[in-house]
């Protein structure tokens, strides 16, 4: 039991299937009701898809878990209608510092994006982010099984079955499509005999989360090399309710049950906060962590995403920020392939895209836990010189890797891209996530991003909007896979049938490299996919067809 | 020229999104080049490795001014 946080409990309820009701057909069953497993099932929900979700357990994370929301995530979860909450009662911050040894190296701002909707990124508990995700399932209408843990599946040509355990028996389930996001340790992986690759790094962490009134600002402090804990890393973040994240490096020879026990943690706080300082213990672990991911993450008709489908080390929040990207990316490609309007080999795709998008998060984080805890001692002498010329050397603080924060992707080299045939400048290039912008959207502020995802969008720029010739576009509303005219103007003007975004501050424009004409293809998860100095009706659609696997 | 302490890494074969990964780029191949060294043969390398490059750069004025910056705190 936490002092600032009470676990809700949810119902178990006895299936029906068990009393005999009829074994109905799902069309899409997630397993697992962490983050991801959730996040894919709002992002179904809210593609009109029903859905069903099972999970082993009946609560929310314990312990504080994930804990860094960034930019990305929040505008995923802002298309999936909790990102206000996370928002909201999450902590933002942009200050982070550095020390080494007795002093501070130097202190960074990573000033968030001014006008843009979302933060850099927000700290939160994890189990805060999935009460706010069961909430939402329960207004929304999706329907959860606690306490139902799958124990076998198998695979046919048209259909996965399941074998679901409860506290009143096991029954069988049928699902058309099975998301599997049941974590790390995957049981559906391991059950499936799939294997997944990687290495691990041979450390152990102490993660304390504590209570404290403390005067210290909302910001990142890391620590190399600390005199309070010598030859290792400390890390310091504010949670919400004046709970703290205190992270030890601790070695790989470190016994964890004894490292876990008040005795031995209160005693390592208390040397680095000083005697003074009043806090309690609100929840310990001690963890270590591979960096590695399954070959490909779609096996037929069962899809991983998450942790089941990839693992990072914990610096650079690239945990679960990268599983709620993996199910933005997967959701609509699945509904269109349940709709019959793709093929199955759009799936692939989920798994080119995302399995890049994993090897650039490993990539990254390998890298951050390779300059936190050196392998060699060639390798510590050049972090600890990289360290002291970071106190005067600008070239050097660039060096200085304690967790490169998570940011998306850019599927630059994605087959659903469709080449630019024209210049352009920036970085809005097909597969990258598009940039928010301010705008103004009958009469009221908004964000460009409020007004884009969950189906193809064809943004049509003028500078008199008057002058867009809608009619050439119209036939793209009512094709097979719709697409949506939106036109984006300096200038306000109202034209039926088609939303208007006046981009007031010009942001657009010189986030997209934007002129009279241009016209941008968005796919349903806020993607690029092309773009054009001038739209033609015809090469939207062969757009759409490549985005697809239609052609 | 004198001596550049500003971020400085680049790679013509690569378009980078991220201002971090040149650096980073940069600083995986260093620690790659030592791997599975002794530490004596590391020490070697690294010597190897300041004269290659000292001669690379070659204006002795910039490499005046970078020694006498490696040495402060030594």
């Amino acid at each position: 039991m936490l002092k600032s946080y009470t676990y809700p409990k949810f119902a178990y309820q006895r299936p029906p299937e068990l009393d005999g009701g009829p074994a109905k057909r799902h069309p899409i069953i997630v397993v697992g009701a962490g983050p991801v497993g959730l996040a894919a099932a709002l992002d179904a929900q809210q593609h009109g898809l029903p859905v069903l979700v099972l999970d082993d357990d009946d609560t929310v994370s314990v312990g504080s878990r994930g804990l860094c929301y960034a930019k990305r995530a929040l505008e995923i979860l802002d298309r999936c209608g909790v990102g206000d909450p996370v928002a909201d009662k999450g902590v933002s911050w942009s200050v982070g510092r550095t020390f080494f040894g007795e002093g501070e190296v130097f202190r960074f701002d990573l000033q968030p994006d001014a006008d843009h909707k979302r933060p850099g990124m927000v700290n939160l508990q994890q189990y805060y982010l999935e009460e706010y995700q069961v909430r939402r399932c329960e207004q929304v209408g999706v329907e959860i099984r606690w306490k139902n843990k799958v124990v076998s599946v198998r695979q046919q040509s048209d259909r996965v079955e399941l074998n679901v355990e409860t506290p009143d028996g096991v029954y069988v389930l049928e699902a058309d499509w099975l998301i599997v996001c049941d974590g790390a340790r995957s049981p559906i992986r391991a059950m499936m005999g799939l294997d997944v690759e990687g290495r691990i790094f041979m450390d152990r962490f102490l993660i304390a989360d504590v209570i404290m009134k403390a005067p210290f600002p909302a910001e990142r402090w890391f620590w190399f090399d600390p005199p309070f804990h010598r030859n290792q890393s400390v890390l310091l973040h504010r949670e919400a309710d004046d709970v703290w994240r205190i992270d030890f490096q601790l070695g790989w020879d470190a016994d964890p049950a004894e490292e876990k026990k008040p005795e031995r943690v209160i005693p390592r706080i208390k040397a680095m906060l000083g005697h003074d300082r009043e806090f309690e213990l609100e929840w310990v672990s001690v963890y270590t962590f591979q960096c590695r991911r399954m070959a490909r993450f779609n096996h037929g008709r069962v899809l991983f995403a998450g942790d089941a489908a990839h693992q990072v080390s914990p610096f650079g929040a690239r945990g679960a920020n990268s599983g709620i990207q993996d199910t933005d990316n997967l959701v609509w490609k699945l509904k269109l392939v349940i709709q019959g309007d793709a093929p199955a080999r759009l799936l692939d795709t989920y798994s080119e895209e995302r399995t890049f998008a994993a090897d650039e998060n490993i990539l990254n984080s390998t890298r951050s836990t390779d300059f936190i805890t050196p392998k060699s001692a060639a390798s510590r002498t050049f972090r600890n010189a990289v360290l002291q010329l970071a106190q005067k050397h600008p070239f050097a603080r660039k060096l200085v890797n304690s967790g490169r924060l998570s940011v998306p992707a850019h599927y630059t080299g994605s087959s659903l891209n469709t080449a630019d045939s024209d210049v352009f400048a920036g970085l809005m290039e097909p597969g990258a996530p598009m940039d928010d912008a301010p705008i103004v959207v009958d009469g009221r502020p908004g964000w460009l991003l409020d007004q884009l995802g969950n189906r193809f969008q064809l943004l049509l720029y003028a500078d008199d909007p008057e002058r867009v010739p809608l009619d050439a576009f119209a036939a793209l509303k009512d094709a097979r896979i719709p697409v949506e005219p939106i036109i984006v103007s300096p200038n306000a003007a109202r034209r039926g049938g088609v939303r208007v975004l006046q981009d007031v501050k010009g942001l657009f424009a010189k986030r997209y490299d934007a002129r009279d004409g241009t016209a941008w293809l968005a796919r349903p998860d806020q993607h690029v996919c092309a773009r054009w100095r001038a739209a033609d009706p015809a090469k939207v659609r062969a757009a759409v067809a490549r985005a697809t696997c239609t052609a | 020229m004198p001596l550049q302490l500003q971020p400085n890494f680049h790679d013509a074969a690569k378009r980078y999104i991220r201002d971090f990964s040149p650096g980073d780029d940069f600083y995986q191949l260093l620690i790659d080049t030592h791997r599975d060294l002794t530490d004596e043969q590391s020490a070697q390398v690294n010597a190897k490795l300041v004269l290659l490059l000292s001669n690379h750069i070659g204006d002795i004025a910039v490499l005046r001014e970078a020694m006498a910056l490696a040495r402060e705190g030594a």
